[in-house]
């Protein structure tokens, strides 16, 4: 007789431990569930869910300003802003060689843009700055040109610039010329890059952007100027060891250019930059560059709640650039308002709906369904028809006596068209969820409560009332939060009083293109709705919830 | 008209030619006229469909009465609303209150009455000794079984001591054996308390075994009110022979009666005696109905001249306590005979023919 009392796990007859062996018998079950739904999975996956959590992440995005003057961010960092004085000569050194660079790869006004949300007016600044930047690397161009000829040629900084392996491979494909075939990828000469940092990397993203557009070879292409202003730089603070262990064919030419720039007459770039836009000597531009300098950033957030980074920290935003809060705020309260206003319609029709006789309840619940046949945009003109000064229920009125001709009533472009509109549309999205769940009460209950000696009144509020409140739960969560971020009928007969946040999101979205606050004020609104969602989890329990 | 019940004592709720109709052409109940007394129990027994649930929800104050009256006490309740008539109710489905928990439920009524909060907690917990759940006070119905809820719903009903309680269908949704067991508690209970109850029921044997008194309904009307060994053995007409308990029945005419026996002869030419019921002229067709287990195939048993009937056994079927034979008679091969798994008892085989007959006062001569 085997031993029945084991110790340890339960095992299977074969000896493996019993949830190995009901796990592996489940495996091919679950594995074709997850089959049956990974087409829906991967679709929502691709074309919803990532591009949501895409969206959401722009709210703190904010690589462009580092990645489009990494020295001049670099540079900044020495700068205190409580000194009162615009940074020093580093600072607009390094802007002048970012900015050239930038200039070149057409960036700098989508930086601009990128700044002018945290500080407007920058971005003119930028535009303006990007005609003149070139300038500066013109006029070292010519310096190095008149110390040596040679520099203007696009082969000598390739030769210069480019790794020994990269230097052969190109020769190879600018001699084969084949339809098609692609320069190879541009290396850099490490020695190079270690001696003339500033210049490897302006070279670096002078031979990509090159490569990019493919029309010329590296070395065909005519250097920008802002290498020139680099390659000064680098060689004022060059060590000479370090020129010296460049190779390359180009090499010879460092020490006499190193020379050269040690004769060079002074050069100011803050003068330069100053002369071009004095904006640049002040220090509030300057502040928003420093601020909004790091990879991630809480900026977007703050505008959305109406604050800012000033010198001091966080801080709110003048009187008259407040908007968000108040936006919220009436988002939220206009929202409570119409479900509350669709549960008040709403609950008389839904027990109709589940007391009536079948025929007639059907034809009700046609009633109730036929706006969903309708588009929104005709149901919502409808309502400018009926409500505007000049329309339908105004013209009763007047005709009535009730309203004087002259003082017709304003129900429309206010909240209250927006309260009255979105009630409607929302409407059947709170009978439906009440209706299939008072159909499931039985009429016993009532009929129990009344032998028992409650009035109709008591018998209702007191037995019918709390079996009918998962549905009134499942519609007012369903309403507030359809609600809460509608959109096509607030912009219609909302006017600007009657605007809901999503509107604002849009605004952001397609005309101010400022779409880091538009995620950000998405993401806010998000967090809100799960935040409510999660109260309501536990005020009336999610359980109670039922749709049917 | 004053009312009567059937056993005598004054009416206490009493049914004065009432009538109902939902859709203005056909009546529910026609022109109904019953009387409780204080204290009865009366079981509304019928099939579904016979007006027996709208009587009992007339009653009860949900369906109005589309003509006569309905008196409780004396006094005529036809505009009082339910919730005024002070009566209880045990539904169907018990109808407890699911988001209340069980002494919710029973203080609910209380409540209502605006009775004080000690009170009504020594009431509640009375009421739920006396259906033994005194301990479940604190849960939903939802975690009760059918019969914990069955008692709950029959406290409910009780807690407030009404003095009329209907019933409908209260034990329809129980298993056989629980169902035995409540309706002796709900007997009990009601006789101890000594409310009057009118229970609705399709099932016979709960009418039977209940009842003070059975009022069988059918198409709108009572065919017969009686206490239940009356309306077993002396079924009124071939309704209520068929509708309680089994049956055999046999077609003839009517030859003559001679003083309380009536001589039938049966559609294959056969004589036979009976009692005759509602029949009265010769020549009349007549449906002779006889209990199975008042036929007698020991000729030693029956009376001396009695008539007797051919009869040829198609089944023998063994049922534990009694056999069950199926014979052919006079051309009925639906003939059964009941008899009781005694020592010397005969087994009778299939295929053999034999002789059976009966008293003539077991065997009544009805409608056809």
């Amino acid at each position: 007789m085997s031993d029945t009392t084991q110790t340890g796990p339960m095992r299977a007859a074969d000896g493996t431990p019993l949830k190995t062996s009901l796990a592996r018998a489940l495996r091919r079950q679950k594995l074709r569930a997850l089959m049956l739904i990974a087409p829906l999975l991967i679709f929502v996956l691709v074309t919803f869910i990532a591009p949501i959590a895409d969206m959401l992440f722009r709210s703190v995005e904010n690589q462009i300003v580092s990645e489009t003057l990494p020295n001049t961010v670099r540079a900044l960092k020495d700068w205190d802003p409580k000194s009162e004085a615009s940074p020093d000569e580093p600072v607009f050194a390094a802007l002048a060689v970012d900015f050239q660079v930038a200039a070149e790869q057409k960036i700098h006004t989508k930086l601009g843009s990128r700044l002018n949300y945290e500080d407007p007016g920058i971005s003119s600044l930028f535009r303006k700055t990007g005609r003149g930047a070139d300038d500066i690397g013109k006029e070292f161009m010519g310096r190095f040109t008149d110390a040596d000829k040679a520099w203007k040629d696009g082969e000598t900084w390739a030769a210069l610039m480019g790794s020994d392996a990269w230097l052969e491979k190109q020769a190879e494909w600018a001699a084969a010329k084949e339809d098609g075939a692609r320069e190879p990828r541009f290396a850099p000469r490490s020695e190079a890059a270690d001696a003339l940092p500033l210049t490897a990397d302006a070279y670096r993203t002078f031979a990509r952007d090159t490569q990019a557009t493919g029309r010329k070879g590296v070395p065909d292409t005519k250097p920008w100027p802002a290498l020139f202003t680099a390659l000064a730089q680098d060689l004022a603070t060059a060590s000479p060891e370090a020129l010296a262990a460049v190779g390359g064919p180009s090499a010879g030419l460092l020490a006499p250019a190193a020379t050269a720039v040690a004769g060079f007459e002074p050069f100011s770039y803050k003068e330069t930059f100053v002369g071009i836009d004095k904006d640049w000597d002040k220090v509030s531009n300057w502040e928003t560059i420093r601020l909004y300098s790091g990879n991630y950033t809480p900026g977007y957030f703050l505008n959305a709640v109406d604050l800012e980074k000033g010198v001091d920290g966080v801080q709110t935003r003048p009187e008259q650039q407040r908007i968000y809060l108040k936006l919220f705020w009436r988002t939220m309260w206009m929202s409570m308002l119409i479900t509350f206003c669709c549960l008040l319609l709403g609950y008389p029709v839904a027990w109709l709906l589940a007391n009536l006789r079948a025929s007639t309840a059907n034809v009700l619940m046609i009633l109730v369904l036929l706006p969903f046949w309708t588009s929104l945009l005709v149901r919502t003109s409808a309502w400018k028809v009926l409500l505007q000064q000049q329309g339908v229920i105004n013209d009763i009125l007047v005709w009535l006596g009730l309203v004087d001709d002259a003082n017709r009533l304003v129900m429309i472009n206010n909240q209250f068209g927006t309260i009255v509109a979105m009630t409607h549309i929302l409407l059947p999205f709170m009978i439906l969820p009440l209706y299939s769940v008072m159909r499931t009460i039985p009429p016993s209950y009532l009929r129990a409560a009344k032998s028992l000696g409650a009035t109709n009144w008591t018998a209702f509020w007191r037995v019918y009332f709390p079996q009918s409140v998962p549905g009134i739960g499942a519609g007012a969560i369903l309403c507030f939060i359809l609600a809460i971020g509608y959109y096509i009928t607030p912009e219609l007969v909302g006017g600007t009083q009657g605007v809901f946040i999503s509107n604002r999101i849009a605004f952001h979205i397609s005309s101010s293109l400022n779409w880091g606050l538009a995620a950000a004020l998405g993401s806010i609104l998000l967090g809100a709705v799960l935040l409510l969602y999660y109260v309501y989890d536990k005020i009336v329990g999610i359980d109670n919830v039922k749709l049917g | 008209m004053t009312s009567a019940t059937a056993s005598g004592s004054p009416a206490f709720v009493s049914f004065e030619h009432v009538q109902k109709s939902y859709d203005g052409e056909t009546l529910v109940v026609k022109d109904l006229n019953l009387s409780v007394g204080k204290g009865e129990f009366l079981t509304m027994l019928g099939p579904s469909g016979s007006g027996k649930t709208t009587c009992l929800m007339m009653l009860a104050g949900f369906e109005t009465a589309t003509h006569g009256e309905i008196k409780l006490g004396g006094r005529p309740i036809n505009n009082i609303p339910p919730h005024k008539r002070g009566i209880g109710m045990v539904f169907q489905n018990y109808a407890l209150f699911p988001h209340m928990t069980v002494a919710e439920n029973l203080s609910f009524p209380l409540e209502v009455r605006g009775m004080a909060k000690a009170e009504r907690e020594k009431k509640v917990k009375r009421a739920l000794d006396m259906v033994q759940m005194g301990a479940f006070g604190g849960r939903r119905p939802a975690q009760l079984s059918g019969g914990q809820q069955q008692r709950i719903a029959l406290a409910r009903a009780l807690v407030f001591e009404p003095e009329l309680v209907l019933m409908d269908e209260p034990l329809g949704a129980l298993d056989k054996q629980l169902r035995e067991h409540m309706q002796f508690e709900i007997t009990r209970l009601a006789h101890e308390l000594g409310i009057t109850t009118v229970y609705v029921t399709h099932d016979q044997t709960e009418a039977l075994t209940m009842s003070d008194n059975i009022a069988v309904f059918d198409d709108g009307r009572i065919q017969q009110l009686a206490p239940p060994a009356v309306l077993y053995e002396e079924p009124e007409n071939s309704f209520v022979a068929q509708f309680i308990g089994e049956n055999n029945t046999l077609l003839g005419t009517l030859k003559e009666i001679k003083g309380d026996v009536a001589l039938i002869q049966l559609d294959d030419g056969e004589l036979i005696d009976a009692k005759p019921v509602n029949v009265s002229k010769p020549g009349e067709r007549t449906r002779v109905s006889i209990r199975p287990e008042r036929v007698e195939f020991n000729k030693a048993r029956l009376q001396p001249g009695a008539h007797t009937l051919k009869a040829e056994v198609l089944e023998f079927i063994y049922m534990g306590d009694i056999f069950r034979t199926r014979l052919k008679v006079a051309g009925n091969e639906e003939f059964i005979v009941k008899t009781r798994n005694a020592p010397d008892q005969v087994r009778l085989e299939p295929g053999s023919q034999i002789e059976i007959g009966w008293l003539p006062t077991d065997c009544r001569a009805l409608d056809a």
